[in-house]
């Protein structure tokens, strides 16, 4: 039994009664951390001193009114391309292997704010390009559900610390599945805001119109609770919303009663697995008995979506991974005469292949005589893929399908062809180019590992994404399993 | 037909400064050429008159108050630098 076995506000409470203190919630985090890490390997940096500190102030504010943090006393781990003042963050590149960032990403100063305590920094693949973590330019995480399977990504570490209890809950970034899809790899739940909810700021770029920084957690009602912490606009990133951030944690009604449901056929078609498809069938009957109706819909433009989105976050990767260069911070390669040698060589040595495969793309597509046939195209397809969504929203309130094509795959299985890898992401990626929110949640079991189910919602609607998931994670059980580490 | 030659790989390193080898540039030949015919899906579409989307959210030329504020201590700002000297980041020539 784990104290992270129970959620937020049972935590809390326990906490105001004083049965529990904070010292021991961050004891739990550290006790399991030694007791599996050499196994599951998420973590790339860990902050145990000021972690047990801070845990000591917050236990001096218990039953005082200072106690009422949003997210008081809680362990969080933070993916390590959100950057943390004097706390190493690499984004798992060699490139920034010992980079002490000098400012708090917007996220992180929100919660502290909250109360929150940070356990450590969470590996994924480097600079977020991946979906497996196996592009870590450091170590691999393994799937805590199977060691031999990888955990997803690029947030692997984020989805695998959560289930494995190492924390209670994390913080991931998804630019095109990258939350959702190691969620459902990890059995656990994990939600992409829509665009421009959550600050920006902090945030290691890869492809700045299509990240967002979102939570990881066991239950629906913590990722709500998460997401209000972090939410809301900052001055520092002039992409994020001035919008009004509801109360997340009111949403959770459990009536579903006359929501109306679209699925696309585009979404168990081809390439997606019988029992992942199944998993589906039965979660809609599911949300059925519950009281929602749902209709086959088609997303004509779904099959673009993944030439698109290789396209244009490649082509801004290239440009945001240009500030590499050896010259300000991170590293630099001590083989080099002159300057245009000193870049060339640091970013030779320092990039893994994805990243440097991924910046070759993106540099050929905005280059001088490409830019219209490849980037522009692109940009032009992605309005056609923004507009089947709206299409879908003007009738549903929310669309459903599976988040991936299959359950965890096997460590190296996918790694020989950049683009057997690059598939996993079909189901993922249309959600990130046309802003939407989109959230995985535990739906079943394919021989042991994790399937999610994902739930997609209009702009700024959150709250009903939250609501029809919590509503069916309270109808199943999926979400009560643990791996047996 | 390749789509793209290795020609054209080494002029796109050399743009994205990064110092490829004999061998990479064969394999990044090969699997960009692999990439780019899978993107060459979208010619199916006619976007004639679709405008392109940059951003997905209904919002341009965002302000903000100009007010003036303190820039970052030079030590902050040198801590990360791999090479200093009097407080200034140091780089090998530029011209020769």
């Amino acid at each position: 039994m784990s104290l992270f076995d129970q959620k937020l506000s049972t935590l809390q409470e326990s906490l105001h009664k004083k049965e529990i203190t904070v010292s021991d919630l961050v004891d739990e985090s550290y006790k399991r951390i030694a007791q599996v890490e050499d196994k599951v390997q998420a973590f790339l940096t860990l902050d145990e001193e000021r972690a047990r500190q801070k845990a000591i102030e917050l236990d001096q504010k218990l039953g005082t009114d200072d106690a009422n943090g949003l997210l008081f006393g809680m362990p969080i781990g933070i993916k390590d391309n959100i950057v943390t003042r004097n706390l190493r963050t690499t984004a798992a590149s060699k490139i920034l292997e010992n980079f002490d960032p000098i400012y708090d990403a917007t996220v992180v100063q929100k919660l502290q704010a909250a109360d929150s305590i940070t356990i450590g920094k969470l590996n994924m693949d480097e600079f977020a390009m991946g979906s497996s973590t196996e592009n870590s330019g450091f170590q691999k995480t393994k799937n805590p559900w199977n060691l031999e399977t990888v955990p997803g990504g690029s947030s692997g570490g984020s989805a695998a610390a959560v289930a494995a209890g190492e924390v209670l809950f994390s913080l991931g970034s998804d630019t095109g599945g990258s939350i959702r899809q190691p969620a459902s790899f990890c059995g656990v739940v994990g939600l992409k805001p829509t665009y421009g909810r959550v600050s920006r700021f902090g945030l290691i770029a890869f492809a700045s119109s299509l990240d967002q920084i979102g939570p990881i957690t066991r239950t629906v009602e913590d990722n709500a609770y998460l997401l209000q912490a972090i939410s809301g606009l900052d001055a520092m990133d002039s992409t994020s919303a001035n919008v009004d951030v509801p109360n997340f944690v009111q949403s959770l009604t459990g009536d579903v009663k006359g929501l109306k449901i679209a699925v696309p056929k585009e979404y168990l078609g081809e390439g997606v697995k019988e029992e992942v498809k199944q998993s589906v069938l039965d979660a809609l009957k599911t949300l059925e008995k519950l009281g929602a109706t749902w209709e086959e819909v088609s997303l004509p433009h779904s099959k673009y979506a993944l030439a698109t989105y290789y396209l244009l976050s490649s082509s801004e990767a290239s440009a945001n991974l240009a500030r590499f260069d050896g010259v300000r911070y991170g590293y630099r390669s001590p083989n080099a005469e002159n300057l245009m040698d000193l870049y060339k060589n640091t970013r030779a040595e320092g990039f893994g292949e994805e990243v440097k495969r991924r910046i070759m793309l993106g540099t050929f597509a905005l280059s001088s005589g490409y830019y219209d046939a490849y980037y522009k195209k692109a940009q032009k397809v992605r309005t056609l893929i923004k507009q089947d969504f709206e299409n879908i929203f003007a009738k549903y309130d929310v669309i459903v399908g599976p988040t991936t094509p299959t359950p965890a795959f096997k460590i190296g299985e996918n790694t020989a062809d950049p683009m057997t890898m690059y598939l996993n992401d079909i189901l993922t990626i249309p959600v990130n180019l046309a802003g939407v929110p989109g959230i995985s949640v535990p739906c079943g079991f394919s021989n042991g590992l994790p399937l999610g189910l994902q739930i997609i919602g209009k702009h700024f609607d959150e709250s009903t994404v939250y609501r029809v998931a919590h509503a069916f994670e309270q109808a199943t059980d999926f979400h009560k399993q643990k791996p047996q580490l | 037909m390749s789509r793209i030659s290795t020609e054209e790989v080494k002029h796109v390193a050399n743009l994205a400064r990064l110092a490829v080898t004999e061998e990479e540039v064969e394999k990044f030949t090969q699997q960009l050429d692999k990439i780019i015919s899978f993107a060459e899906q979208l010619n199916e579409l006619d976007t004639e008159n679709v405008e392109p989307t940059s951003h997905v959210l209904d919002m341009k030329n965002v302000m903000r108050e100009d007010v003036p504020a303190k820039g970052l201590p030079r030590e902050e700002v040198l801590k990360n630098a791999p090479e200093h000297e009097n407080g200034q980041i140091k780089v090998p020539s530029i011209i020769e």
